[in-house]
């Protein structure tokens, strides 16, 4: 336990609240956004408490400045649907980044242009034309699943859930197959921490990603110069909305199509195996009866809650759960904890596979802002799950997964398994 | 009271009968009428519960609210008789009504 005194007059220090009491650690001392907790797998019982007893939570000091968490359901939903007080402008994530590190994108768009470009892309997620992807991504996944090795461990992040969502980026931006990785390469740079390891500024992360703006800008060209097609490049460059975007906002948009397209279902394809697995019951249950997969892909996507926030920001002085929010104050909405809000959700902490309305959660957000691919997502994990049932008995976890150290993407860099015929 | 029928894409029909207070959603839900998703629960905030309101209902049903709009807005497979079924409500006024369920929900 940490026993410095703190100066008399200075502000409390926050830092991780990994091994901290969740019940007792006073309600100021306590910063959900520090990635301790979440990569420790210790945040649950700290919603749990903010719910309790402030669900909605001023952290004065983090070290990226103060910040609003908003923990409870229906708040959420309120904050959501009030996209003039509370702005997805200039940024989706807890930090303010200088402007010129700044990517625009359309998430981070307010209504009239968000729709405006969302609309330009959004054909390519639209069910019809996923109907239109299913075979092929039947074939790929069958192609990733039987060259799997059994009787003996592998990283099923790697193997699978990577694999999996690189070969579809792929084909959504008709990208060259064998740079596939460099996009996957590139989503994690893009939401990555500095100093966590994969990269130590955002300086460096902006050189980075401007290796992929110009791969992307040549991609462009070709695509302008051809008549329109189904890829997304092809859809930004001929969309009328999109086709004079500047280049930081090509790559902002690009950055938010690779990771919504990457970390969503990267993390719910490893989440769902270990909630299987830490729920034998309802893995039995899927087994007897795999009509339920689609349920199941549901509850797999409330349960792993890939991204746990999103930020907005307040363009004005309003009040939420009697609290008052003043304008340029940022607002965390915590999905991870919405999902597990008890007033919302019946059992909110059991993982039940064929649990009653089982598309009702935010892990996807709402409104006008709700996740583009959710369609996308929810198919490729039906498609591995209707895969995986008949080849192998059971995908055995062999030991504790490695998560990332992020409390923005909640997710594995490791999944040890084992499969069992 | 009002009777609704909900038409199906493949063109099945379903013919419920809906006490006022309900909604169109809230009815198809309950009587598990295939095709509508509704996934926020009726807060339109999802856009997962679209019907296409048939033409001679369409001025006394009356066009999308507020809120609904957006919504509609980014559906791609909105229609000039596109409406969110949550956002209908039930009176005695909307007895025959006829809606038809798109092919997929967004």
């Amino acid at each position: 336990m940490d026993s410095a005194t703190a100066t008399s007059g200075s502000p409390p220090k926050t830092r991780s609240l990994v091994g901290r009491d969740p019940w007792t650690t006073p309600l100021d001392e306590i910063d959900l956004a520090h990635p301790g907790i979440w990569q420790a797998n210790e945040f649950l019982p700290f919603l749990d408490r903010l719910r309790r007893d402030d669900p909605v939570h001023y952290c004065a000091h983090s070290a990226v400045g103060p910040y609003w968490s908003v923990m409870k359901y229906q708040d959420i939903m309120a904050v959501e649907a009030n996209t003039a007080v509370f702005s997805s402008e200039p940024t989706i994530g807890i930090v303010d980044v200088l402007p010129e590190y700044t990517l625009p994108m359309f998430i981070a768009m307010d209504p009239p242009k968000h729709d405006e470009q969302r609309k330009t892309v959004q054909g390519v997620v639209a069910p019809a034309n996923l109907k239109n992807l299913e075979g092929l991504i039947r074939r790929r996944v069958c192609t990733i699943l039987d060259n799997l090795p059994l009787d003996e461990e592998f990283n099923w992040v790697d193997r699978v859930s990577r694999e999996l969502t690189t070969q579809m980026l792929a084909t959504l931006f008709d990208f060259p197959f064998e740079d596939r990785h460099k996009l996957t390469y590139w989503s994690d740079v893009a939401t990555a921490i500095p100093g966590a390891g994969l990269i130590d500024s955002y300086e460096e992360s902006l050189v980075i990603l401007k290796e992929c703006l110009s791969y992307f800008s040549r991609l462009w060209q070709e695509r302008a110069s051809k008549p329109p097609g189904n890829d997304l490049i092809s859809m930004l460059a001929h969309g009328p909305a999109t086709r004079n975007m500047p280049p930081m906002e090509f790559l902002g948009n690009l950055i938010l199509l690779i990771v919504g397209g990457n970390d969503t279902t990267r993390n719910s394809i490893s989440g769902g195996v270990l909630a299987l697995n830490e729920n034998p019951d309802e893995y039995q249950k899927l087994r007897d009866n795999p009509a339920l997969i689609p349920s199941m892909v549901s509850e797999i996507v409330r349960w792993q809650t890939p991204l746990a926030y999103m930020r907005r920001t307040a363009t004005q002085d309003s009040e939420l759960g009697g609290k008052t929010i003043r304008k340029g104050d940022k607002v965390l909405l915590w999905y991870a904890s919405a999902n597990r809000d008890e007033d919302a959700i019946e059992h909110a902490d059991r993982f039940w596979i064929d649990r009653p309305r089982v598309r009702q959660h935010l892990s996807f957000g709402t409104g006008i802002h709700r996740c583009m691919g959710n369609r996308l997502a929810e198919m490729q994990l039906r498609i591995l799950w209707e895969e995986i049932l008949p080849r192998f008995h059971k995908v055995e976890v062999t030991g504790e997964p490695k998560r990332i150290y992020s409390s923005f993407v909640k997710g594995y860099t490791e999944l040890p398994v084992r499969l069992i015929k | 009271m009002a009777k609704i029928t909900y038409i199906e894409f493949n063109g099945t029909e379903h013919v419920i009968d809906v006490g006022s207070g309900e909604n169109v959603m809230t009815a198809a839900i309950k009587n598990m009428v295939p095709g509508i998703d509704a996934d926020c629960g009726g807060a339109c905030s999802c856009g997962t519960c679209h019907v296409f309101v048939d033409e001679p209902w369409l001025d006394k049903v009356g066009p999308p609210g507020e809120f609904e709009e957006p919504m509609l807005d980014l559906n791609p497979d909105r229609a000039a008789n596109s409406r969110l079924s949550c956002q209908i409500e039930v009176t005695e006024a909307l007895d025959g009504l006829i809606v038809r369920i798109p092919e997929f929900q967004f």
